[in-house]
């Protein structure tokens, strides 16, 4: 009798505290008040991310992939890399969203509502590689300052939207326009309103291709809030940091745009080649524009021990900026011998490219598997680190993992 | 009939007893549940989520920030930590001058104040703290976790 009083009190009053926590923070909300919001330490829940997801900074958001869990052919939100420069918007609303077409080099400046630009032009949809610039920094020697992103700052998902140029022709190209820049609805880190987090752009060139998109949606859905809800610039094979989130303005420049992180040595590099460590001034630094072609193995995880005598089926993506690639290969001996995986083609321009191949291996001991991906221009990943620059941005080394046949 | 009367009441009160019982077996299971399925959610994120003590140390390490605990973390703290996490600071790897150079594009860009006699303690805990590794032109890989994995 005792005993089962015991339990039951304890039973009661475990659930009591259990329930009654959320049933105090509910009432203790005040109407309007966003629960979790934006900063909530979190950020599995907060944006649905998978457990296996690494943060690197959490104020900007800054969370990566590892090789292993980009394994999908389109990659799902959870294994989205985030990188953010600045807050996440709060209270976005859609149906008051406007987008401004405006700028120096437009013929007439005009204002689109998500649901106008939805039903005036034609919807497309592709599947973009976008990969943050400086993703491989961590290697860089001497360090580059930043987030240290390792291998996982790259995605392949599935974007729909309508396509800048059909805005950028309705609201007219003047012959001076050269650049269109983008700004945003997240706020600086500071929280001063009178500063933008980031404001980049791309050249006319570029706004005018068929896959660069004024995007609504992701995989099908809404895009996730955080990947930049309701609507996002998607350039792919650029550094990412073009595909601005959160859009509201994009500006017809007639001049290169000199938005927030478009100077100094942001999402830039040495004109000319340097030597490791050197000081490079302002005036000889130039915007990366097309990303260095590159693959990542998705299969096995590295650390993979196997039988000796038995094959090991790899797999991976590989992409190449604005290019495409052409040849794939993997190495189990450093290097000193090359053989060709099976490459498929890209399902459209800018969508990565699977790979697979069947391993063999002589006999027992440690292995490392080595993927070189060759772009269509006949350049291929290095085998070291390419070029040092100021910020670490386009490491494109060759991926490895590491495997034992026992 | 007393005598059967008396043990169906005898049965219904061991029956309301299993009843009861049941129903706290089941609760004692939600709970447990609960408790450890919160339990397990909470470990993925401890290395952002704050501690109870904001300023609680632990095997030198400043748990809320995860800053090393040495001459110059709370000018670090208070300074460096307004606008951005302290994970932007421990990712990094620079010399002072490369520490300086920072300081000063966030003063120039990104509305740092002037450090004034701070700025030297800083610099002097994060190249103390922090320092720089030479990491070659490629490192070996490291920290591989190894798994049986049957091949074909």
């Amino acid at each position: 009798m005792e005993r089962r009083n015991f339990i039951g009190n304890f039973s009661l009053a475990a659930l009591g505290s259990a329930l009654g926590a959320e049933i105090i923070y509910g009432s203790l909300m005040p109407e309007g008040y966003t629960p979790l919001g934006l900063q909530d330490p979190d950020p599995f829940t907060l944006f649905k991310k998978d457990s296996g997801m690494v943060v690197l900074n959490d104020r900007p958001w800054n969370i990566e992939a590892r090789a292993h869990l980009l394994d999908d052919w389109i990659t799902p939100n959870k294994f989205m890399f985030i990188r953010n420069n600045g807050l996440v918007p709060e209270n976005v609303d859609p149906a008051s969203w406007t987008l401004k077409v405006s700028g120096e080099a437009v013929i007439q400046s005009k204002s689109y509502t998500l649901a106008e630009l939805k039903q005036r032009f034609p919807r497309h949809t592709y599947q973009l590689t976008l990969e943050c610039g400086g993703n491989g920094r961590s290697e860089f020697n001497p360090p580059a300052s930043g987030n240290q992103w390792t291998v996982g700052a790259v995605s392949c998902a599935e974007w729909t939207g309508v396509r800048l140029r059909d805005v950028l022709e309705d609201a007219g190209l003047g012959d001076n326009a050269v650049y269109i820049g983008y700004h945003a609805a997240d706020s600086h880190l500071s929280r001063d309103p009178g500063k933008e987090p980031i404001s980049r752009g791309i050249p006319v060139s570029k706004a005018l291709q068929d896959e660069t998109l004024l995007a609504f949606a992701m995989n099908g859905s809404d895009i996730p809030l955080v990947h930049g809800y309701p609507l996002r610039l998607v350039a792919g094979g650029y550094p990412a940091s073009v595909s601005g989130k959160w859009l509201h303005t994009i500006s017809v420049r007639d001049r290169v745009h000199d938005g927030e992180k478009m100077g100094g040595s942001s999402y830039r590099v040495p004109c000319e080649p340097v030597e490791p460590g050197s000081s490079v001034p302002d005036d000889a630094m130039c915007i990366i524009e097309s990303m260095p072609v590159k693959s990542l193995i998705t299969f096995p995880r590295s650390g993979a021990m196997i039988k000796k005598g038995d094959n090991l089926a790899i797999r991976g993506h590989a992409w190449a900026g604005e290019q495409e690639v052409s040849r794939m290969e993997y190495s189990i001996d450093f290097g000193q011998s090359w053989k060709a995986c099976r490459l498929e083609k890209p399902v459209n321009r800018f969508a990565w490219q699977h790979f697979s191949a069947n391993l063999a291996f002589p006999g027992r001991g440690y292995y490392e598997i080595w993927a070189k991906a060759t772009d269509s221009g006949g350049l291929a990943q290095p085998m070291v680190l390419p070029g040092w620059n100021p910020k670490g941005y386009l490491n494109n080394a060759c991926h490895r993992i590491a495997v034992k046949v026992t | 009939m007393t005598e059967h009367k008396r043990f169906g009441k005898h049965a219904r009160r061991l029956y309301r007893i299993l009843i009861v019982i049941c129903t706290l077996a089941l609760i004692a299971a939600v709970v447990v549940y609960y408790i450890f399925s919160e339990k397990d959610q909470v470990e993925t994120v401890t290395e952002t989520r704050a501690p109870e003590d904001p300023e609680a140390i632990e095997n030198g390490i400043h748990l809320r920030t995860g800053l090393k605990v040495a001459a110059g973390y709370r000018e670090v703290i208070n300074n460096c930590t307004a606008c951005h996490s302290a994970s932007l600071v421990t990712q990094n790897r620079m010399d002072a001058k490369g520490w300086k150079a920072t300081i000063k594009w966030m003063q120039q860009t990104q509305n740092l104040w002037d450090l004034g006699e701070q700025e030297e303690t800083i610099i002097q805990y994060l190249v103390a703290n922090y320092p720089v590794e030479d990491k070659g032109r490629r490192e070996p890989l490291k920290d591989i976790e190894w798994y049986r994995l049957e091949g074909k």
